[in-house]
């Protein structure tokens, strides 16, 4: 469409644009792809080298056996659980006070009050600060301090839920909002109460969008480090979690660990931190992919 | 409705544990000591809590990171928002987005293992970039904040009216003119809001700089040797077993305090700029 004003706007303009001017069009228009060019290029080299120096190390051995000093012998399946329980304990937390927030927001907050544009202004602010902060305060007052639960999954998981709550609660308002006032007048017209509305109504609507928003965040809390660096994961650790008070590591503080060894000729621990990160990046494109996949499958149409 | 304020209990959270031990903290070192200091070994005997060479090392290497971000991601706003084609779009837009969705880890892993052995020591010879550099970070932590800058740049520019596009080209401008001179002013308010935004997320990084930047804290601008930022400090003093109650726990908090008052005034400027914008246009 709009290179069809665009010449009509050209046909009708007073004095046509000059031969000068179209040549710096031309170079501008150059100059914006090769930024670009660079941009994706540069993930590109990362893939390639990636999966060049890990690939050859990525077998079952290696998800299957614990780490080791001997380099040959190291995998990451104590790591690998360690992940799994923490997006565990991570979605049993975001999803209930996540979709909770979501419906307070959407369905009962009144926005001229103070308190309800302060909370607004608080989620804004949370999503962008430093991850590594809600480490320290994990540490604080999960591990250490009020609740004093030590260095153990479920203080892992909280804080990582914290530190992703803020992307729940932005998907799961949108999937909320999308629902249309008709479905909820339609409702109350039945005599259901408001509660009813939401709880049979306007959630179920909205399950792929919040479903979306949660998988999306999950996947942001899956490769976050600092914050578990800070509250205190291990790195040696050659068991698989069993509970929630169960000390931990996981798979991205495995990787940091193998990439802060210094290798030699012996023991050459890069093509393991490769592997690592190669697993990691196999398990987010799934989830990716799932986060996609829902939202084309169950998108609705009002 | 109470789950409504675990958000604010989160930041109430956040702010408490941060005061309670940055107090501690200053009763034991002045603040001026602190705030103006510039040698840093807190860790050591005798101790000196100057916390500059910190701040200097972070603002250093975010600022090498706005110099590739700042065009990289306004030169894929401007193109996408304003050339592209919708298909291409529909290609590039995601590819950008992975760039935001990699681990960080990934960044710094390939900072340190290609990044800086295979292209800057390539450019600038062996003996004068060390193994752990601020400037292979900063470059790589550039390109990680490249979809912020781009998405809320775009999102602004393409909020600005058609009808302002239309009459520049009727007065005769260029599709050049008509983007630098006309969109570009317009849309300034969501451009300022995502670099801020953007400067604020490379101050916060953590995971690039403490593999690719190194432990050593450096008073002084060269930025082919190691420089520890406040982030790097706060993982690595972090990761050993320390005391609750000691100076090294003490002095986390005092770091990150700082660390999240930076962040925080950032943030602030740029929600302000991006209402700003949608105040006129939508």
């Amino acid at each position: 469409m709009s290179t069809e004003l665009e010449t009509l706007a050209r046909a009708q303009a007073i004095g046509r644009p000059s031969a000068k001017n179209k040549t710096k069009d031309r170079g501008f228009r150059f100059g914006l792809l090769f930024c670009v060019g660079l941009s994706v290029l540069l993930l590109g080299v990362l893939l390639v080298d990636i999966v060049s120096d890990g690939a050859s190390r990525l077998t079952w051995d290696f998800v299957t056996s614990f780490t080791s000093i001997s380099a040959d012998q190291a995998g990451i399946q104590a790591a690998f659980w360690g992940t799994i329980w923490l997006m565990g304990v991570c979605a049993v937390f975001i999803v209930p006070v996540g979709v909770a927030t979501a419906v307070y927001l959407e369905e009962y907050a009144d926005e001229t009050k103070w308190y309800n544009r302060f909370i607004e202004l608080n989620i804004q602010n949370l999503a962008a600060v430093p991850s590594i902060v809600y480490g320290i305060l994990g540490l604080a007052f999960l591990v250490r301090g009020p609740l004093s639960l030590g260095p153990v999954i479920l203080a892992g998981g909280l804080t990582l839920g914290l530190l992703v709550l803020p992307v729940v609660i932005v998907a799961a308002r949108e999937a909320i909002r999308a629902v249309p006032p008709s479905i909820r007048e339609g409702s109350m017209a039945l005599g259901a109460t408001q509660w009813q509305t939401i709880w049979r109504q306007v959630l179920p609507a909205s399950i792929p969008g919040i479903a979306t928003g949660v998988i999306l965040a999950l996947a942001r809390a899956i490769g976050e480090t600092a914050p578990l660096i800070v509250v205190g994961a291990a790195t040696v650790i050659a068991f698989n979690p069993e509970g929630l008070d169960s000390a931990f590591t996981a798979m991205p503080i495995q990787i940091f660990d193998w990439i802060s060894r210094p290798s030699n000729d012996v023991n050459d621990y890069k093509p393991l931190a490769a592997a690592g990160i190669l697993l990691l990046m196999i398990m987010l494109v799934l989830m990716n992919s799932v986060a996609i996949w829902l939202r084309n499958r169950y998108e609705q149409k009002w | 409705m109470l789950a409504a304020f675990i958000s604010v209990l989160t930041t109430t959270g956040i702010v408490l544990s941060l005061i309670e031990e940055t107090i501690s903290f200053f009763g034991e070192v002045g603040v001026a000591d602190y705030l103006f200091g510039t040698d840093w070994s807190p860790l050591l005997e005798p101790a000196s809590f100057g916390v500059l060479p910190l701040v200097l090392g972070t603002m250093l290497i975010s600022l090498i990171a706005m110099v590739v971000a700042i065009p990289l991601g306004l030169a894929a706003a401007i193109y996408l928002a304003e050339y592209a084609r919708p298909a291409v779009r529909k290609t590039i837009k995601p590819i950008l987005e992975l760039l935001a969705g990699v681990p960080t880890i990934v960044f710094g892993y390939f900072a340190l293992t290609f990044f800086t052995p295979e292209i800057l020591r390539a450019i600038f010879s062996e003996d004068r970039v060390g193994i752990f550099n601020a400037l292979s970070a900063g470059i790589i932590i550039g390109f990680l904040i490249v979809p912020t800058v781009a998405s809320i740049s775009e999102d602004s520019m393409s909020a600005v009216p058609q009808s302002l596009r239309e009459g520049s080209f009727g007065l005769g401008a260029s599709k050049l003119q008509t983007t630098l001179r006309v969109v570009f002013p317009a849309a300034l308010s969501g451009i300022v809001a995502s670099i801020v935004l953007g400067f604020s997320r490379a101050v916060g990084e953590t995971m690039v700089v403490v593999i690719a930047a190194g432990l050593q804290p450096q008073w002084g601008l060269n930025i082919f040797e190691s420089m520890e930022t406040m982030t790097t400090f706060i993982a690595a003093t972090a990761k050993g077993d320390i005391a609750t109650g000691s100076i090294a726990y003490k002095v986390i908090f005092a770091v990150g305090t700082t660390l999240f008052v930076i962040t925080l005034i950032l943030n602030m400027f740029s929600i302000r700029f991006v209402r700003k914008y949608r105040q006129i246009y939508e």
